[in-house]
């Protein structure tokens, strides 16, 4: 199973990059795989300012349907548009070409409660 | 929770194994759905829908009784023979859909859904008013569903019975991989060429290992495949599509429900099929992006509602979103202009004609 360090990541499976006041967010390897395949993506959230624990966005798999959560508080500044037409990327390339918003952080403090690679990897063994 | 004989061997297959009415059940394997659903389509695939339901009914006057608590017309099965068929109840619904097989003069037996197995029996035996034998072999019999392009040449392998000779929703009782007594049933809920082989649980491991024995590739599929399949070709899938509150004309299924015969809630049905009924089943395909899912709201263009989906999908052959779902009648023609509410949104969509995949 692929966590990388540099991330940190969330009870609810999803991994962030920080580089500066963005992050970059999507969901693990361990969550695609739990999913299946990935069938369609949808976050009309775009340009809102949420807070931490929020819906920002739903994501399919062919039987199942759930929510994306904000891991922290801030504007959703960017959607990966290529989930679009290959929701799929989510399954091959989950932290790298699958990453699904940018966030534009507000409470910064906020990252000192996510997960480090280590912990989330206890999370789901 | 009841084990299957092999469900051991797909845990090993690397089966994601879920609780499906009562059995541990693969629901896809480590390749994924849509790998699956693909490969039934193109090349070959077996599921172990052993959960499924097997009922003996006979005695002298199983015809009547049959003809009696049964929609469609069960004079016009021959030995050697299925039809698909349901069991109406007296309030205008399904108590379950079921194929139903003529094994030899006043034997037959009825394949029902794993899930109403215990409400069928008490229907059937409540029914009982002919002295015919019921007799439930569910826990004796696995059922191996091999289906798709390549299923008669693989099968044709493992057994001298001429499958080619064996017609559309014809059967034939033969030996196949060393194995003797099993149904070799041209039937199938995927809309491909294949069969549902019935096996005695002793022959079940014997048969499973022999299929994956020959030259041609064959694939493991699990229940999420069998969805997705079944609802490119429209079938109806009971829970979701039929219950014990849709009848049957409702349904689309006016073609199993004959009334060249009395039966439970006939002259109701007949009534429905005469005067038209208020909502039709009908099948629907996205227009704009998203995903119908079951119980889904279905609206005009005014935001009123007019219906609810009962199955959705992204169909993965067409690659396109696709659902079954009633809708007031006003709506049921093909191009009807309608609306899927999907969370906050309204998806427009569009009344078509099934099947979804030719």
């Amino acid at each position: 199973m692929n966590i990388p360090e540099n991330l940190k990541y969330t009870k609810n499976h999803e991994w962030l990059k920080v580089e500066d006041n963005i992050a970059t967010i999507g969901i693990s390897e361990f969550a695609q795989g739990e999913l299946g395949d990935i069938v369609f993506v949808e976050v009309d959230t775009e340009g809102e300012s949420l807070d931490m624990e929020e819906v920002f966005g739903t994501i399919e798999a062919v039987k199942t349907v759930s929510d994306l959560f904000m891991p922290i508080t801030g504007e959703v500044t960017e959607f990966n548009e290529t989930l679009e037409d290959e929701p799929e990327l989510i399954n091959s390339s989950p932290y790298d070409k699958g990453w699904i918003v940018k966030v534009e952080m507000s409470e910064m403090s906020e990252l000192d409660n996510l997960l480090s690679a280590e912990e989330y990897k206890n999370l789901i063994s | 929770m009841k084990k299957l004989v092999l469900s051991d061997v797909h845990e090993s297959l690397g089966g994601k194994m879920v609780d499906f009415a009562g059995y541990y059940m693969p629901v896809q394997y480590s390749k994924g759905v849509k790998f699956e659903h693909q490969i039934v389509r193109q090349e070959v695939g077996v599921f172990d829908v052993s959960h499924m339901g097997e009922v003996f009914v006979s005695g002298e006057n199983s015809l009547d009784f049959l003809q009696s608590i049964t929609s469609n017309d069960v004079s016009k099965l021959t030995v050697g023979k299925v039809q698909y068929t349901c069991l109406p109840n007296a309030d205008g619904g399904i108590v379950d859909d079921f194929l139903l097989y003529k094994i030899e003069e006043n034997k037959y037996l009825l394949v029902v859904n794993a899930s109403n197995m215990k409400k069928d029996l008490m229907w059937i035996n409540d029914h009982n008013s002919f002295n015919c034998t019921i007799d439930n072999q569910s826990e004796n019999y696995s059922l191996l569903a091999v289906q798709g392009p390549h299923s008669i040449e693989l099968l044709q392998q493992l057994t001298d019975v001429d499958l080619s000779e064996i017609k559309y929703y014809n059967f034939k009782i033969g030996n196949i991989a060393g194995v003797d007594n099993v149904i070799l049933s041209r039937t199938g809920y995927t809309g491909e060429i294949g069969f549902e082989l019935y096996v005695r649980n002793e022959g079940t491991k014997q048969l499973w290992d022999a299929l994956f024995s020959t030259n041609i590739k064959l694939e493991a599929i699990g229940l999420a495949a069998r969805d997705t399949l079944r609802l490119e070709k429209g079938f109806c899938l009971y829970g979701n599509d039929i219950n014990d509150s849709t009848s049957p004309i409702e349904a689309g299924l006016g073609w199993i429900t004959k009334f060249t015969k009395k039966f439970v809630n006939s002259e109701n049905l007949k009534k429905q099929k005469e005067e038209g009924v208020s909502r039709k089943l009908v099948a629907i395909e996205l227009i704009d992006k998203g995903i119908a899912r079951k119980d889904y709201l279905i609206v005009d263009v005014d935001g009123k509602e007019i219906g609810v989906i009962t199955s959705g999908t992204m169909s993965p052959t067409l690659n396109k979103s696709i659902a079954l779902g009633y809708v007031s009648s006003e709506y049921k023609s093909v191009d009807s202009e309608i609306y899927i509410q999907v969370r906050k949104k309204q998806i427009k969509a569009n009344v078509v004609s099934l099947p979804f995949v030719k």
